[in-house]
């Protein structure tokens, strides 16, 4: 295992994050608060609990989940496109490393960004509801969860790119949709019976189930469901990655 | 002297069907430098990077250090450094910083010490702290040149390493190869500028449509470019060598006679010649000498290689 190597690429990468400090924290604690301000205040105000806790603080789990899933997505998707585009990627195929430890490099920076911005939203958030969190380690232990799993995906989204519209293309066509439909914003007993059916097809449901439960201790779906989705989406993932570097597809010709 | 590095039937076929490399064979002598000339599109970057691992050979076999560079690819990874011919680098970055990352990607310790003396023999050292993008082009290849040696390579691959450089730095440059030399490194490099083929290396490569044509010493070249031939024009033209002159060296030339001769050895025999000349009852206007040079050899080669498709 080159240590160095995986060392060297997280540090290089977390060294962009820095650079661009202020617009990394300052857009999603903007959105979070204006999601407050509509969503918990002026709307909140007026929807009864859901499942025994005030709308305000119902929404906090979807509402990190949201912004970490996306940022989790566009950091890694672009972290890995962008030495693509620049040329300097023949350095990572020249170099003594595998594609475990380019890989952990660049997803375990893409995940770290996505922690702290979800821990941001998450300290913003205790500014506008009072919140308890029922299961704190499980609650941290899903979110790094899902930041790695949106990493992993993100790269491969980079990897596939050919263009920026592209990277750009399946967060917005698919990630969006799926978490705003995946219970960020309602239960999903709130739905008609087809949709929760329906609901059940899409695998961000299982994790806001699980991250919401670790606050409120009640979930849509069992949690040892939740674990075993975003378990099986990581092994997915992972899979892809290495099918990816085996084949050298997209990356070396 | 043992090989470094050991190509063998090297074959590359692009996506779209190109074969760029033709089944290639190559020994790269350890300490040596070695130029490879060609013209564009001859294969000299797809040479390289499929050696480095950049591009994956369709046929063939690579060795250096005498580890596959498929299957043991680490241990042959270990020894290379990487000079590529685009300026590929991270704009908003640093160059101390990128830098370090290279050493970092290839597994050695952090050692700013070793950096500094990288940047310093690259005259980089007070751009350390500048960010890349605010380089210039001949600063640039430097960075990449620096990125390359941070990782103390044992084999370096420069291609097109003074491309773009200007005339004093590219001299700085000959100097830092030369060093490198001196510490035993082995480097390949690829040029458009035969002066420079002719200033450093030991050996010189020719390669064309993907075919290596000729792989010879310098030295071995130098004494062929040490033919030159004198050009004799005639007031009335022959057609045919005088008889009175076969034992030279002479061919016929449109209006003239031309003469080969080796300017390495001491009797020349342009004096006698021109006095048997004289003799045969021949008028001279003119006399005309030329020298071979490398740039000739290459250029004929590759000409040949084209007729001959
Ligand atoms: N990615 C690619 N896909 C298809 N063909 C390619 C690709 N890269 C290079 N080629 C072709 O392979 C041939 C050799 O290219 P290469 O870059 O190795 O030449 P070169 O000798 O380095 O030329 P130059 O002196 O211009 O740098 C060229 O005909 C080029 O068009
Ligand atoms: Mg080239």
């Amino acid at each position: 295992m080159n240590l160095q190597a995986i060392r060297s690429i997280y540090i290089f990468e977390m060294a962009r994050f820095f650079r661009t400090l202020m617009q990394s924290f300052i857009s999603p604690v903007i959105s979070t608060s204006l999601y407050f301000v509509v969503f918990g205040t002026a709307i909140g105000s007026r929807i009864q609990e859901v499942e025994g806790v005030g709308y305000g603080a119902f929404i906090v789990p979807g509402l990190i989940m949201l912004s970490v899933m996306t940022q989790a997505t566009s950091n890694a998707s672009f972290g890995i496109y962008f030495p693509k585009f620049i040329g300097t990627i023949y350095e990572l195929l020249s170099a003594p490393v595998n594609f475990l430890e380019i890989t952990i490099g660049y997803v375990g920076a893409a995940a770290t960004k996505a922690l702290f911005i979800g821990l941001v939203i998450l300290a913003t958030s205790f500014l506008f509801v009072d919140l308890h969190i029922a299961h704190p380690i499980a609650m941290l232990a899903f979110l790094v969860l899902t930041c790695l799993s949106f990493s992993l995906l993100g790269f491969i989204i980079g990897i596939w790119a050919g263009n920026f519209e592209q990277l750009q293309l399946i967060p917005l066509l698919i990630i969006t949709p799926l978490v705003f439909l995946g219970g960020s914003f309602y239960s999903v007993s709130m739905l008609p019976p087809i949709w929760q059916t329906i609901t059940m097809f899409n695998p961000v449901v299982y994790l806001i189930s699980g991250f919401r439960w670790a606050f409120f201790d009640t979930a849509d779906v069992p949690i040892g469901l939740s674990l075993f989705a975003i378990g099986l989406f990581t092994a997915i993932c992972v899979g892809v990655i290495a099918w990816i570097f085996r084949t050298g597809w997209r990356i070396r010709q | 002297m043992t090989n470094i590095v050991e190509v063998r039937g090297l074959t590359k076929r692009y996506d779209g069907g190109f074969e760029a490399l033709k089944s290639v064979d190559l020994d790269i002598k350890k300490g040596e430098i070695i130029a490879l000339l060609g013209p564009n599109g001859a294969g000299k970057t797809t040479l390289i990077s499929t050696i480095c691992g950049i591009t994956r050979a369709t046929d063939g076999t690579v060795s250096i250090g005498g580890h596959d560079n498929v299957t043991d690819f680490r241990a042959a990874r270990n020894l290379v450094g990487l000079v590529p011919q685009e300026l590929n680098l991270e704009p908003f970055e640093k160059v101390m910083n990128t830098v370090r990352f290279s050493r970092g990607l290839f597994g050695k310790a952090p050692d700013d010490a070793h950096l500094e003396k990288v940047l310093k023999s690259l005259s980089l050292w007070d751009k350390k702290d500048a960010k890349v993008m605010m380089l210039s082009g001949g600063m640039k290849r430097r960075v990449l040149i620096a990125k390359a040696l941070s990782h103390e390579p044992r084999v370096l691959f420069l291609d097109e390493p003074t491309a773009g450089v200007d005339v004093e730095l590219r001299k700085d440059m000959w100097d830092v190869v030369a060093k490198l030399k001196a510490d035993g490194v082995t480097i390949i490099l690829t040029t458009h500028y035969i002066e420079e083929a002719e200033a450093i290396a030991d050996r010189i490569g020719v390669i064309a449509k993907g075919e290596i044509l000729l792989v010879e010493n310098k030295d071995d070249l130098m004494t062929r470019m040490g033919q030159k031939t004198l050009k004799i024009e005639l007031a009335e033209p022959v057609n045919a060598v005088p008889a009175a002159l076969s034992e030279y060296d002479l061919t016929v030339d449109g209006e003239g006679l031309l003469y080969s001769y080796d300017t390495q050895t001491d009797r020349t025999g342009i004096t006698s010649l021109l006095a048997d000349l004289q003799k045969a009852g021949l008028k001279m206007t003119d006399l005309q000498t030329r020298q071979s040079s490398l740039e000739e050899i290459f250029v004929s080669l590759v000409a040949e290689k084209e007729g001959a498709e």
